[in-house]
């Protein structure tokens, strides 16, 4: 394992930010934590950086003890929400600046340095200063810094929470491929389950101070531990006691005896994705995920009456 | 319209009125006997030893109080320790606090019946009535500047690229030195604008615990003030006052100057 946190817990005050916290990173991989605001999943991330200090639980970093390290020692590299860029360096200074505190030779400072620009495509823009970057640039220079020392693992906070919509998605493509060819540890920080679900190995699911589940996306995403994963990762409508995902509600223009009926409220088309959305006969609301053909073949209308049948659902007892 | 005109016109008259006219008043006078008499008038020993009094205290009271100023602000916004909420209020008493109640209180101190002053004075070292009474009282009035531009700065940046910085695998002193000082240093340099300006304009304090003995323990503002007592010296006093006024817009011009560089 290169990453493994024992037993972590830690207060802020009367906050619980993390409760008797346990996981294993594979060496290579990329894990995403994953939670809503609140969860403890940056906490985690600085506590295994050493940005936190845990009451109590300990932290090994490539099978050594890292517990009592100061973060200096630990050998992480850290991307901050914000990127935290040094406002008074420039770009190249920024991703110099973890060799040229442990004083390596000029030469070898240069050649590290150019190539790490060349890789997060800021080559001509060394020169610049943070200010005068945009946000994805930004991130991508925080990233090249953080990879200058050769960390053994890289730790991503929110990396691209504070992007906005197409650089974040243009990003997660770089970082996959980035990922694939320098297969530095990865555990990155996320509220965001299709960014979690799209470039993760592994996530680990958290909610208030504690870890839910732990799986791979598909498995994640087929077979939730619990109620609170099953709503948290993919879209989901809850009836009676049963979930389903939209994509499992069938409708059809005539009952079948497993059908309740419904009116369509309204239809939302999203390209290739049509959404209908639901009232059932008992005032229950759900939607459902259908292609864009499909709705077409269906040839229903706002108003109409039809009926609904989940495909699958899924109970927790 | 008229609104904005009487705005206008009512702060700049105001500012006239109030600031401008005095200082104006003062250079005028000083030279309106001619470039020689002003020349004398500042360059004889008394006011050349008061104008080196007052430049030796300044050298010595704005470093450390510069100093102690970083380190301070970077405790009460980095440090959670018990106690430092009140430090924070500490380091503001000598903005409220009368110059002269300063040196009162430092006279009762040192003085030879005072609480330090018996013990110090058995032992041989003079605190009233010479130079570390002048450079005491001078380092009261002047310590809050610094700590109070370093330290809304220090809480604006934040502690992420302190935090960047350790995990990148510098440690304390580089962080300080490569980081925070370089992120704070327009806030240093305009506390000790403010500093220099406070040291070496100070009366009230100084002229309780400095005797003002000419040629010997007086300061340039004490000397601004003898000279016009005196009557028979009024010229003195005006161009000492230029002096001292000339330091006092240099230290505007620079923290005009500053402020740009800034944004």
């Amino acid at each position: 394992m290169a990453i493994t946190a024992r037993s972590i817990t830690k207060r802020f005050g009367d906050f619980l930010a993390l409760d008797d916290v346990s996981i294993d990173v594979e060496s290579g991989s990329l894990t995403a934590l994953l939670g809503p605001s609140g969860s403890g999943k940056s906490t985690l991330l600085r506590v295994i950086a050493g940005l936190e200090v845990a009451d109590a639980g300990d932290v090994f970093i490539s099978g050594k003890e890292a517990t009592a390290l100061a973060p200096q020692k630990r050998g992480v590299g850290f991307v901050f929400q914000h990127y935290a860029p040094f406002k008074h360096m420039t770009v190249w200074e920024n991703v110099a600046f973890g060799l040229t505190i442990r004083h390596r030779p000029k030469d070898e400072i240069r050649g590290r340095v150019d190539e790490l620009l060349a890789l997060v495509q800021l080559g001509g823009l060394g020169k610049r200063y943070p200010a005068q970057l945009s946000g994805g640039q930004r991130q991508r220079m925080a990233l090249a810094r953080a990879l200058a020392p050769e960390p053994e693992v890289l730790l991503l906070d929110e990396p691209f929470g504070a992007l906005d919509a197409r650089v974040r998605v243009e990003l997660r493509q770089w970082l996959l491929r980035l990922h694939d060819e320098m297969h530095v540890t990865t555990i990155f920080v996320t509220h965001d389950q299709e960014e979690a679900l799209e470039l993760s190995d592994s996530i680990v699911v958290m909610n208030r101070g504690r870890v839910e589940q732990v799986a791979p996306p598909r498995q994640l995403y087929d077979e939730p531990a619990n109620e609170f994963v099953m709503s948290f990762v993919g879209p989901v409508n809850k009836l009676d006691d049963a979930w389903v995902r939209p994509h499992d509600v069938e409708l059809r223009h005539d009952p079948n005896g497993t059908t309740r009926e419904a009116q369509v409220e309204r239809i939302v088309r999203l390209g290739f994705e049509t959404r209908i959305e639901l009232v059932r006969d008992d005032g229950e609301r759900l939607y459902a995920q259908l292609t864009r053909n499909e709705a077409e073949e269906l040839e229903i209308e706002r108003g109409d009456i039809v009926y609904v049948r989940a495909r699958k659902e899924k109970t927790f007892g | 319209m008229t609104a904005r005109y009487v705005v206008r016109f009512g702060s700049l008259g105001y500012l006239a009125v109030i600031l401008i006219a005095p200082v104006v008043l003062i250079f005028w006078r000083a030279f309106d006997q001619g470039l020689g008499t002003f020349w004398d008038a500042i360059s004889n020993p008394d006011a050349v030893h008061a104008l080196k009094l007052t430049l030796e205290v300044a050298l010595v009271a704005v470093p450390l109080n510069t100093i102690f100023g970083v380190l301070c602000g970077i405790a009460i916004v980095r440090h959670r320790i018990p106690g430092m909420g009140f430090v924070n209020a500490v380091v503001d008493l000598p903005m409220a606090l009368s110059p002269v109640v300063v040196g009162l209180s430092l006279y009762l101190l040192y003085a030879n019946d005072g609480w330090f002053g018996s013990w110090l004075n058995e032992h041989g070292f003079r605190i009233l009535f010479a130079y570390p009474g002048i450079l005491l009282a001078t380092l009261f009035v002047s310590l809050p500047f610094v700590v109070r531009e370093v330290v809304p700065v220090l809480r604006e940046i934040g502690t992420e690229q302190e935090e960047a910085a350790a995990t990148l695998g510098a440690g304390a002193f580089t962080i300080f030195r490569r980081i925070t000082l370089p992120a704070i240093q327009w806030a240093v340099v305009y506390g000790v604008v403010l500093t220099m300006a406070r040291a070496l304009g100070e009366f009230g304090a100084v002229a309780i615990v400095s005797g003002g003995l000419a040629g010997r323990t007086q300061t340039m503002t004490q000397y601004v003030q003898s000279a016009y007592e005196n009557g028979a010296n009024e010229t003195a006093a005006y161009a000492a006052s230029v002096v001292l006024a000339t330091i006092a817009i240099l230290t505007l011009v620079a923290m005009t100057f500053i402020g740009r560089r800034e944004d």
